[in-house]
């Protein structure tokens, strides 16, 4: 076991989208129990180094498994598979278009100070975020197609992107 | 009357086997210490069984200093050099500092973090702190009878980098050894929690005497995780004092007051305050110096109504910080009050409207951070406790970035980030033939750098001349389980490394320890250099006690050779050790540290492989290099 296994090895979880978030949770917790740097508090230098190293290692890859966009990149990353998220911002025109109706959505409502009507638009977004992650998991681990699931995940960035703006709105009505 | 000590079971009684470990709550108003005894968290008295120490340091002209009691009968007095709330100026420039005009001492302002002039001299805010933390010191060395390992010390959970750091000099000033800088609201929340074998989604309100922290918790069999935490590290009941002192100048229309009478008017305002948790009216009554007379009545009321604001001020991060942790107020299934300041009937009234439930009161609130923190000593010390084991998983408070091109900041690590955690990002040269790069560090929220907190400025030099855009700067910031953070830079095309670690400007540099700590033993009965020598045998004993305790559950990890390599260097630290040359021991101190590297390597390892093996599923890969399972 070494820095250098990936993070599904390190959980001792096979390579896969699919995932038990709970068993996730407790192999997380079973590793940080072993590394963390409170066991290695009246330790020497070197072991309380290298505790810090794990724990700080345990966390990166539970992070990055436990969020699903996070977890799809890393696969397509594993596998070869660049998303190109910097350079190729070329996406189809449709989807674009989506982009800009929901966007203006979003505006018109944090604008308005529409607190019902963010809300209702959050959760049209989650419902279909949820679907295109379902269409993912196929994808990824059935029909092991990356090259349009590394299409799928650029979209879902998008799509993750414009949550986060629209809960943004949410917070800043409340304050 | 006589005290039996009772081992429980399956734990030692023999002193040698426990060590000494203590928790230290350095508050704004009030400082306490507590340690573990006999497997329950006690707080230590001082001689007349008082458990709070006022944080007040009084410095007199012959550079002697007076803390706690005597120093806080004396401040209006001598207001000047009785410096009271010390904790509000750590870490802080004077444009931090709120009502700043009220104060009566001479402000220097210094790089990164205000001074203050007293007739012993300028003292930084680290100095005045390590003065309540030496007493606490003294105090519980001598309650306990013995070296301390190792202390935990506690911070509010909103306190920044700079804060962070401050107090951790401080205790280094005061020379205790820091297991741990641990939360506040999170040693609350493992008093609590350990006490009441509670399991589910826990708020902790903690409003002490300068800060105010909310974190949410979530507790399950043995773990303690912060799923977001939030603040404002300059609001406590030290603001609502001083809402009753504006009001009372109001109502008695008084004209600006002298230093001292300024002081005794904010001591009736305090009591006052106290006063009303009780009884529906608080009269205060003040003689000035100027011969006036005040004589004001206080009622319930009128106190919760001019105090409103800064109530709302505490709800607007408990929101902030349930919307970070992804929960609505009715999933909470306690709040745990915590904080002198949680007395005021108001506030509870706010809390239990907000949560829709009666907040848990039943913890002493001045007490249960120190307690909580005196069982993360123990713990981290090694004293096998008689509960069950626990684990602690914090977070940070406060984003991470670094300045970008037009003023902006690009976090690097966003808040609530479970830690330690490490994050590095990449970075490139826009001019050709650029042979260095600044670096500008940053903590907060906000878009506008001029909006964060300045933590740290440095040039990476070296770079070896290319054409803009080929260098690649890897920028990497690290934070440990004390929530500190170290950065490095490296430049990584051309195998020619140039790496840096920054402490945060505000910090103390070791030679500024150093002076401090010169300067503090002339003053003090004990020899420095003794002191140095007998703290570098403490450190000794203590790692040949832990690579001992290694060996003797993991020399099947070793061959032969390593276990006599590690044997003897064991012999040369306990004979270098007897002796008395302090830099003889560091070195046979590193010695032993560099022939245990492989050891702990191995020692980790396997204890992860047991983690995983433990488990009855299918589809654990066995480990690719080939060492056995």
């Amino acid at each position: 076991m070494d820095f250098k296994a990936d993070h599904f090895t390190l959980f001792g979880l096979k390579q896969a989208f699919r995932l038990d978030l709970t068993d996730l949770d407790s192999r997380y917790r079973d590793i940080q129990a072993q590394v963390h740097p409170d066991r290695f508090a009246h330790a020497g230098e070197a072991e309380r180094r290298l505790s810090m190293q794990w724990a700080t290692h345990a966390n990166e890859a539970y992070q990055t498994l436990k969020k699903p966009l996070e977890r799809a990149k890393y696969l397509l990353h594993l596998t070869g598979h660049d998303i190109q998220a910097e350079s190729n911002t070329a996406m189809p025109a449709d989807f674009l278009m989506e982009q800009m109706e929901w966007r203006e959505a979003v505006m018109d409502a944090r604008n308005g100070g529409d607190h019902h009507e963010l809300e209702h638009l959050h959760n049209r977004l989650r419902a279909d975020i949820k679907g295109r992650y379902d269409e993912l998991s196929q994808l990824l681990d059935d029909a092991g197609d990356f090259p349009l699931a590394t299409d799928r995940v650029r979209r879902l960035m998008f799509l993750e992107k414009l949550l986060h703006e629209i809960d943004d709105a949410l917070a800043s009505l409340e304050e | 009357m006589a005290l039996f000590q009772i081992a429980e079971p399956g734990e030692s009684a023999a002193p040698h086997e426990h060590k000494l470990a203590i928790g230290i709550d350095l508050g704004t108003t009030n400082s306490l210490v507590a340690t573990v005894r006999s497997g329950i968290a006690v707080c230590l008295n001082d001689d007349q069984g008082r458990p709070l120490l006022p944080s007040v340091v009084r410095y007199h002209a012959d550079g002697t200093t007076e803390v706690g009691y005597d120093a806080q009968k004396n401040q209006a007095v001598d207001p000047k050099n009785t410096i009271v709330s010390v904790k509000r100026f750590m870490g802080r420039g004077t444009k931090d500092i709120a009502h700043i005009e009220s104060m009566p001492y001479d402000f220097v302002e210094a790089p990164g973090m205000v001074k203050l002039k007293t007739h012993a001299g300028i003292k930084s805010p680290v100095e005045t702190s390590a003065e309540i933390l030496k007493a606490l010191k003294a105090r519980a060395e001598a309650a306990l009878g013995g070296d301390l390992v190792g202390a935990v010390i506690t911070v509010p959970a909103y306190f920044d980098d700079a804060q962070r750091q401050a107090t951790k000099d401080a205790a280094r000033l005061a020379g205790l050894n820091v297991l741990r800088l641990l939360n506040e609201p999170t040693a609350a929340a493992i008093a609590y929690g350990l006490d009441n074998a509670a399991e589910g989604v826990y708020a902790v309100y903690d409003l002490g005497g300068g800060t105010f922290d909310i974190s949410i918790l979530k507790l399950t069999k043995g773990v303690f995780e912060v799923m977001a935490t939030g603040g404002d590290s300059a609001l406590g009941g030290d603001d609502f004092d001083h809402r009753i002192y504006c009001w009372v100048i109001e109502q008695a229309k008084l004209q600006p007051l002298s230093p001292e009478d300024s002081r005794r008017l904010m001591m009736r305002c305090r009591e006052a305050k106290e006063f009303l948790t009780h009884n529906p009216e608080a009269p205060i009554s003040l003689h000035l110096a100027t011969d006036e007379m005040v004589d004001v009545k206080l009622d319930v009321a009128t106190f919760a109504a001019i105090t409103q604001t800064l109530i709302s001020k505490t709800l607007q991060p408990v929101k902030k910080a349930l919307r970070d942790a992804g929960l609505r107020a009715d999933e909470v299934k306690g709040v745990v009050m915590v904080g002198g300041a949680t007395r005021m009937p108001q506030v509870q009234k706010a809390v239990g409207d907000f949560f829709r439930q009666e907040p848990l009161t039943n913890l002493d609130p001045d007490k249960v951070v120190a307690l909580g923190a005196a069982t993360q000593a123990n713990l981290l010390a090694g004293n096998k406790t008689g509960k069950d084991d626990w684990l602690l998983l914090d977070v940070i408070p406060l984003s991470l970035g670094l300045e970008t091109m037009g003023g902006l900041t690009e976090k690097v690590i966003p808040r609530n980030s479970t830690i330690p955690t490490a994050r590095a990002q990449e970075f490139t040269t826009f001019k050709d033939g650029q042979t260095a790069m600044a670096i500008h560090v940053v903590q907060g929220e906000r878009e506008m750098i001029a909006d964060c907190r300045s933590l740290a400025r440095f040039e990476l030099r070296g770079i070896p001349p290319m054409v803009a855009g080929a260098a690649r700067i890897r920028v990497t910031f690290q934070v440990d389980a004390d929530g500190l953070l170290s950065v490095t830079a490296r430049e990584q095309t051309t195998g020619v490394e140039s790496s840096i670690t920054v402490k945060p400007s505000y910090g103390l540099s070791d030679d500024e320890i150093a002076g401090m700590l010169k300067e503090s033993m002339e003053h003090a009965k004990d020899d420095a250099m003794a002191r140095a020598l007998k703290e570098a045998q403490v450190e000794a004993q203590r790692m040949i006690e832990a690579t001992e305790a290694a060996l003797a559950e993991d020399a099947h990890l070793l061959n032969e050779d390593e276990i006599a390599k590690i044997k003897s260097t064991i012999a040369k630290l306990a004979e270098t050790m007897a002796g008395d040359n302090r830099r003889l021991i560091n070195i046979a101190m590193d010695d032993l540290g560099y022939e245990t590297q492989t050891f702990a390597h191995r020692r980790m390892d396997q204890s992860i492989k047991k983690v995983l093996s433990g488990r009855k599923v299918d589809d654990i890969k066995v480990g690719e290099e080939g060492e056995q399972a």
